[in-house]
């Protein structure tokens, strides 16, 4: 149908309109359900967060001994990376809908590593804690909550791999449109996640 | 289309095959109205399965002794029971008809996303069989009841990491993801691919309920996951989230099970709420009274079924505030509920009714809904449900609604469309032994219960006092005439499939969109997509429904 350079040919353009208007759709009908499904993602996190609270709040034995408090440092250099790559993401987008695909590739490419050097800052903290996932409640919650957001990061790194790749296709401009959205977004997902999982587990100490 | 299948027909076997084959039932098919159908074969099968446990959880309970099966074997049949009920019976088989039925509803040739759609329906019989499979590991299968509560849940008693409850857990965690699949392509399919003409008030009451119902899983499930993944972690890899010894809460997971599990009795009665809306009108010949409303009123429980969870709690150590607020939101449900009774019998009123099958199950199901209702406002207040919390007075409130109202709405669906779905009219002499033989069962299995927990015999033993013999036979004799009950319906379905009359597309002289189709309908649905004209439920209004195909 169409090809990356925009060239069309009116001919098949006649005969494809079908095409394209059903294909428009597909995509319209998969971010919807997209966006639903990660409106409903998010009550799982919601249903930690809950127990993380009511834990906190109410248990007898919250740190386990020995345990003071978590550093915050490592973590809010983090945050600040993982929050900033929400942006570089969306310099990202705005390439690809400029047509630049080379300015796309460069800043999605920045974005995986920002998310990388986020989950390495993360495995570097968890060899760093003198408690691990059976101490307690609080190390349950802890590494539940960070590790099921690490997860999450994961996916999203992959997703934005897979987006890649398929960059270099050519012909896919159409179809990865809708990848490039979604992945985008699941992005930006994990990060809102993260702020309150950052405030919750490191500033309310 | 005819010509493209002729020509087709040499080189690809497959596109051949006429749409009546058996064998696309068995095939990974990506037809709405094939895995629908999937769906609800292989929800009848675990319904069989599970029924069979009942048959021997009541065989032995005709004696106060314990006889028939050892306790812990007992145990296992009463959780498992419960839980194959509601995760291989009613989830499947409601979204079996949904499935089948909304994409025809509003004018579509498919549901979103067809591809999902086969992969959430092909997990059933896996996490169903992972079920069953669990008799066979160490010690048996999960022994917790359906709803699992820690600290009983997370003792492991043969201590093996591969035990029964360990089965129990990713079967749900499976279960979930399926549910949570289609719940997203529902909504989807519903919101977005609606035909022309059909906006939101002439959308037929069902699919009104389908939504409602997805809406619940997509914001109440994911509770029971999360609930579900620390479970698993406390019993197999040694956290102590549900531990009270260990600073852990086993309340949490009572607020988090019931926060998904209370709603999801709206998931499993919504939609039969919307056959009630779509039979009654057909057998009356009167448009279903006050349609907006009682659309509407589907998502006022929706809202309300978010605040109601703690009402399973009032025994949990729940202080006295936060039991008068759950009382009064349980409460408040019986609104608009009411508001769908009312609607429904002022629908029947002065109707020219016409009790075949279906209209007689839809009746039956509605007089047993109503008598569960009224148990269900003693239960919501505090003190009747302090007194009888535990005994059988909650089993059989429970069991009138999910057998009483629900499966009766099922049977109703399934009478009422099988022509559609099959091509084929089934034997109405059969289907009328049916619904007699259920509904007395269920009246001998499910009143007696209700006496029962007021006297206080506790529910989940295998042994009673000699003093509530009297009423457990009766409740026994009732659950064989249920178990009996399923001959007849089962020789009705398999024979008219095979030999029955052939089916016209609208036998009824119903209403809708799926009824200007062929029976059954093409693999596109439509040849020409309908553009809706005119409200549902036009009866004894001359205004055809749609501009393009009549009706």
């Amino acid at each position: 149908m169409t090809t990356l350079d925009g060239a069309i040919d009116k001919n098949q353009l006649h005969q494809s309109s079908h095409a394209i208007a059903h294909e428009h759709d597909e995509a319209r009908n998969s971010m919807f359900g997209f966006v639903v499904f990660l409106l409903s993602e998010s009550i799982v996190f919601l249903s930690f967060f809950a127990g993380y609270i009511l834990y906190k709040t109410t248990s007898p034995s919250w740190l386990p001994p020995g345990v003071e408090g978590l550093a915050v440092r490592e973590p809010a250099i983090n945050t600040v990376v993982l929050v900033s790559s929400s942006f570089v993401i969306y310099i990202a987008e705005r390439y690809l809908h400029k047509n630049n695909l080379w300015g796309f590739r460069f800043f999605w490419l920045a974005t995986m590593a920002m998310g990388s050097f986020f989950i390495y800052g993360q495995a570097v903290e968890w060899q760093s804690l003198n408690f691990g996932f059976t101490s307690g409640v609080f190390g349950g919650t802890f590494y539940l909550l960070t590790g099921f957001h690490g997860l999450h990061v994961m996916t999203g790194i992959l997703l934005q791999g897979i987006m890649l790749i398929r960059s270099f296709i050519p012909g896919n401009y159409e179809k990865g449109q809708f990848g490039v959205e979604a992945s985008s977004i699941f992005w930006h997902f994990v990060d809102v996640i993260w702020i309150i999982l950052f405030i919750l587990i490191y500033v309310w100490q | 289309m005819t010509q493209i299948a002729a020509e087709s027909s040499n080189t690809d076997p497959h596109i051949h095959e006429k749409p009546l084959s058996w064998r696309r039932y068995f095939s990974f098919s990506t037809d709405h109205k094939v895995i629908g159908i999937q769906y609800i074969v292989t929800a009848f099968f675990f319904f069989v399965v599970a029924g069979i446990f009942a048959m021997i959880m009541r065989g032995e309970l005709i004696t106060p002794e314990t006889d028939l099966v050892d306790r812990t074997v007992y145990n296992a049949l009463f959780t498992m029971h419960g839980t194959i009920m509601i995760f291989g019976w009613m989830f499947p088989v409601l979204v079996g008809f949904s499935n089948y039925l909304v994409p025809l509803m509003i004018g579509a040739r498919d549901m979103a996303f067809p591809r999902l759609n086969a992969a959430a329906f092909w997990m059933v019989p896996v996490f169903g069989f992972l079920f069953i499979l669990s008799f066979l590991v160490p010690g048996g299968p999960a022994q917790a009841g359906w709803w699992s509560y820690p600290p009983v849940s997370i003792q492991n008693p043969s201590e093996q990491w591969l035990n029964g409850e360990l089965l129990w857990l990713l079967a749900i965690v499976l279960s979930g993801i399926s549910s949570i699949m289609g719940a997203v392509n529902f909504v989807t399919t519903i919101v977005m691919m609606r035909c022309p003409g059909m906006s939101w008030f002439k959308m037929p009451a069902f699919v009104w309920t389908v939504l409602a119902a997805q809406i619940i899983q997509l914001f109440g499930l994911p509770a029971l996951t999360a609930a579900s993944i620390m479970l698993l972690c406390d019993l197999s890899f040694g956290t102590t989230f549900f531990d009270s010894a260990a600073g852990g809460d086993p309340v949490l997971f009572q607020h988090l099970f019931w926060f998904y599990s209370h709603p999801a009795v709206y998931v499993m009665i919504l939609p039969v709420f919307g056959v009630f809306s779509e039979v009654f009108p057909v057998y009356s010949r009167k448009p279903l009274f006050g349609y907006r409303v009682v659309v509407v009123s589907s998502f006022i429980i929706v809202a309300l079924s978010a605040v109601v969870w703690v009402h399973h709690m009032f025994a949990s150590g729940t202080p006295g505030w936060m039991r008068i607020l759950f009382m009064f939101s349980t409460m408040l449900i019986s609104v608009p509920t009411g508001i769908k009774v009312f609607a429904w019998v002022a629908t029947i009123w002065g109707g020219k009714l016409r009790l075949n099958t279906a209209m007689l199950f839809a009746l039956g199901g509605l007089i047993n809904f109503v008598f569960s209702g009224i148990t269900g406002i003693m239960l919501s207040s505090v003190p009747v449900d302090i007194h009888v919390n535990n005994t059988y007075f909650v089993v059989g409130h429970f069991h009138y609604v999910i057998y009483g109202a629900i499966v009766f709405g099922l049977y109703a669906a399934i009478y009422h469309w099988f022509p559609k779905m099959t091509g084929r009219m089934y034997y109405e002499s059969l289907g009328q032994l049916h619904f007699w033989l259920t509904f007395l069962g269920t009246t001998l299995n499910f009143v007696p219960m209700h006496p029962l927990g007021l006297m206080g015999m506790p529910r989940r033993v295998a042994s009673y006092d000699p003093e509530f013999a009297f009423w457990n036979v009766v409740a026994s004799i009732g659950a064989f005439l249920l178990g009996m009950s399923t001959i007849p319906f089962l020789l009705n379905i398999i024979a008219s499939w095979i030999n029955g009359k052939e089916a016209p597309d609208n036998p009824w002289r119903a209403i809708g969109l799926e009824w200007l189709v062929s029976s059954p309908p093409d693999v596109e649905n439509f040849e020409e997509i309908p553009i809706v004209v005119s409200e549902p439920y036009g009866y004894g209004k001359q205004e055809p429904l749609t501009e393009n195909m009549g009706g």
